[in-house]
């Protein structure tokens, strides 16, 4: 606005500078979800994900020495790499708790029963003694040592893909997108049909029908659950995915009508006209003419509905989830994982992220009509 | 049968169903019923023009008549009767509304309910209106909007794994995982700390608690006027009015009389979600941070409609970026702003998922759907759990008549 008059605000730098702060802000807990669903177990529970992004020295939980002896000239050799990968540095090292950083590396210490220990800075270790190791207990190494970022997908492989788990997603994963699709493709269509009713035909009682369609808009569905579930339990749907669809279909009508109708009430009216001049039924205008033209409601309606079924937990956990869990969705099982498993973060927020990654394709992908139908179902 | 193809042939049989039944029921009305031939032919066109409508609105009407009409008139009968052990119900009048005000829990999340009420659509609507303003002066401008906006599109029940991880707890001694806490640590009771955090929290409550005063003296002030008296209604409403913003100067007050008085435990790795009271703004913050994309988007939008040549105007006249954002932008789109906040204001009465999965209503947070889950499916009184869900439709009532009062105007 300032430029208009020629002058450059001061206020710009402030503005960037406040913005990527808001920004900032608004994106840390995410990324931190995103960030612990790579590490291991351990990694997050002994450091910050926020650390994991840079190179760190810290105190390492302790190693104990493993692998098979080598007889070479009289002695017996243990070696191999401490930490199984490059790049960590090692500043101190020990081989007890009492004192972890001990020695320095590249020195070589003398234990018990004549073994000498070496361990080099990148945490190659040998171990060495003139008689066999046996069943001896090998000892233990505490490192200080300075650690580059290091990720892995192994969570992801146990949560998604291993049949085995308990714990695991795929199965809900499954059920998530059977409730969805349907429930997101039914409305749409009774709602299209009713919408062009409301929009373009003239009947007695519209103003009023249109008027109940604002109001039930905001109805509370909480208040529809005790009713509905005894409805379904006389009429013999009981707890399954009929009754999630058609709960879902239900309660997504208000917004779909209200939607689309005041989409379709914009479209020109001299197309309707010439087409009805022309001799098309209704149902031939509302198929080859509106239909067509209210793309754009549609896909908004369509990412709602998808977004607010894929996120949904109580209508799941009322019409759907029966005590055999069978039929469980990701949220419920997040929100049961969060309960049994309430520090183990590697599995916590790699279960999450599978459920939110979805949603924010999508998102990303049609933000376009997601804000057009905001647009459209919010400001008057 | 497997879930997959269920869900397939659901999709097959409700799509071709629909399409199917408004196709052939156009056919039958045109064709056999009032054929559009024949000695009555212009007099059977008109009836079936008559019907059409409702050929096209039934199973809309069906659905929403069962699905939303019919549970609020079921869940009041409920809410007036009970379950007997042998099945039946029996009418006992306001005996479940009595025994639900009796109960300590209850009142807990009817407070609990008007704190987040105020809180969350304020703080949405605020940061929003910020993160409108700012995004739409600058160039990455849009990237900045979906960023903030992408909350939106992650479940509540993510939405509170991924904050329970920043308000996570370590002993102390060990290294902090949760930024909370990490950042708590950072404080050491050194004067940094007291301005950070009293003095400026005391100085934003008191802000609000003023801003708060200045709305509710708007309200009143027409009532103490000599000039012409105002309808009942509108008395009755304003005072209410006045009452919400007694409320919430009383609840800001004690705030800051607890925050001045607090001997904050420096140093010490705090479990936030069981400080009781703070608790209930640590549960807010997620939703706030959800629905302040929401509100960017429609605010934004209703940013740039403000007319330019007010503005210039403005800007000629000599006004600073922020009088023009003040005096200019704001009242343009006050109305925008009350519809923000009204759909937060229904979106928080209905919250039930972050609370259900960050701390089940423990530690002092119960809220309203909370505490109706609670009594419907663990409880088991559906008697109750019905009255609290009335009382949840009770406080929607106003908005949805103010919505369908402002449809009805705009349609005329």
């Amino acid at each position: 606005m300032d430029n208009i008059v020629g002058r450059k605000s001061g206020l710009t730098w402030a503005v960037h500078i406040s913005m990527a702060l808001l920004v900032a802000l608004w994106l840390f807990p995410t990324v931190g979800l995103f960030v612990s669903s790579f590490r291991t177990a351990d990694q997050i529970a002994t450091s910050g994900w926020w650390s994991s992004l840079a190179t760190q020295e810290r105190q390492n939980p302790a190693i104990r020495v493993a692998g098979d002896a080598v007889e070479e000239g009289g002695l017996f050799r243990i070696s191999g790499n401490l930490y199984g990968r490059e790049g960590v540095t090692v500043g101190a090292w020990g081989t007890s708790s009492r004192e972890p950083e001990a020695f320095e590396p590249g020195r070589t210490v003398d234990l018990d029963d004549g073994w000498k220990l070496t361990l080099q800075e990148n945490g190659d270790y040998e171990l060495t003694s003139p008689t066999a190791f046996g069943d001896a207990r090998l000892p233990r190494i505490f490192t200080t040592a300075e650690t580059p970022p290091e990720f892995t997908l192994d969570n992801y492989r146990s949560v998604l893909l291993d049949p085995r788990n308990v714990d695991g997603m795929s199965k809900a994963f499954f059920n998530t997108l059977t409730v969805t699709i349907p429930a997101t493709i039914i409305p749409i269509l009774v709602a299209a049909f009713a919408a062009y009713a409301l929009a373009w035909m003239d009947f007695p009682g519209r103003a009023l029908l249109i008027a109940a369609i604002v109001g039930l808009l905001v109805v509370p569905l909480q208040l529809a659950l005790i009713p509905l579930l005894r409805l379904h339990n006389e009429v013999g749907i009981g707890k399954g995915y009929l009754g999630v669809w058609l709960a879902h279909t239900g309660f997504g009508l208000p917004l779909a009508i209200y939607l689309l109708r005041n989409y379709m009430v914009g479209l020109p009216r001299d197309i309707i006209e010439c087409a009805k001049v022309d001799g098309a039924s209704d149902f031939q205008i509302f198929v080859k003419i509106i239909l067509p033209l209210s793309f754009p409601a549609l896909a908004s309606f369509a990412i709602f509905q998808f977004l607010w079924t894929w996120n949904d937990l109580l209508v799941a956990l009322v019409f759907l989830i029966d005590s055999t869990g069978e039929t469980t969705v990701m949220t419920k099982q997040i929100v049961e994982l969060l309960g049994t498993r309430g520090g183990n973060w590697e599995i916590l927020a790699t279960a999450a992220f599978i459920s939110i990654a979805v949603p924010i394709l999508v998102f990303f992908a049609m933000q376009k009509y997601l804000v057009r139908g905001l647009l459209a179902g919010s400001v008057k | 049968m497997n879930p997959a193809l269920q869900g397939l042939i659901t999709i097959i049989v409700g799509v071709g169903g629909c399409v199917g039944y408004f196709y052939f029921s156009n056919v039958f009305l045109d064709k056999v019923l009032f054929p559009a031939k024949g000695p009555h032919a212009g007099r059977n066109i008109n009836r079936a023009n008559m019907v059409r409508p409702w050929l096209f609105l039934a199973p809309a009407l069906v659905a929403l008549g069962l699905y939303l009409a019919y549970p609020v008139v079921e869940t009041l009968r409920l809410s007036l009767t009970e379950r007997l052990p042998g099945g039946g119900f029996a009418f006992v009048g306001a005996d479940n509304y009595t025994k639900m005000f009796a109960e300590p829990k209850f009142w807990e999340a009817l407070h609990n309910n008007l704190l987040w009420l105020i809180v969350v659509p304020a703080a949405s609507t605020a940061f929003g209106l910020l993160a409108a303003q700012l995004s739409d002066r600058i160039r990455w401008g849009n990237l900045a909007k979906s960023l903030i906006f992408m909350p939106m599109a992650i479940s509540f029940v993510g939405a509170a794994v991924i904050w329970k991880l920043v308000y996570d707890t370590r002993p102390a001694g060990q290294e902090q995982i949760g930024v909370l806490n990490a950042v708590w640590l950072a404080f050491d009771g050194g004067p940094m700390s007291v301005l950070l955090l009293k003095i400026v929290p005391v100085l934003l409550i008191a802000l609000f608690a003023a801003g708060v005063g200045f709305a509710g003296f708007l309200l009143i002030r027409p009532l103490l006027g000599a000039g012409r008296k105002p309808s009942p209604a509108f008395t009755a409403l304003r005072l209410s009015g006045a009452v919400v913003a007694a409320f919430f100067i009383y609840e800001s007050l004690s705030g800051i009389l607890g925050l001045v008085r607090a001997d904050l435990p420096y140093g010490q790795p705090q479990t936030w979600l069981t400080i009781p009271f703070w608790n209930n703004f640590f549960l807010m913050v997620v939703l706030i941070w959800i629905q302040t994309g929401f509100a960017m988007v429609i605010l934004s939008a209703a940013l740039r409609g403000v007319p330019e040549d007010t503005i210039e105007a403005a800007i000629v006249d000599g006004a600073n970026p922020f009088q023009i954002f003040f005096q200019i932008k704001v009242p343009q789109i006050m109305g925008t702003i009350v519809v923000v906040w009204t759909t937060i204001t229904i979106v928080v009465l209905k919250v039930f998922d972050i609370v259900y999965a960050m701390s089940n209503g423990q530690w002092e947070t119960q809220v309203l759907a909370n505490y109706m889950y609670d009594k419907l499916f663990r409880a088991n009184d559906w008697g109750v759990g019905s009255a609290a869900a009335m009382i949840i439709m009770l406080l929607v009532t106003p908005i949805l008549i103010w919505n369908v009062y402002n449809a009805r105007k705009e349609m005329r």
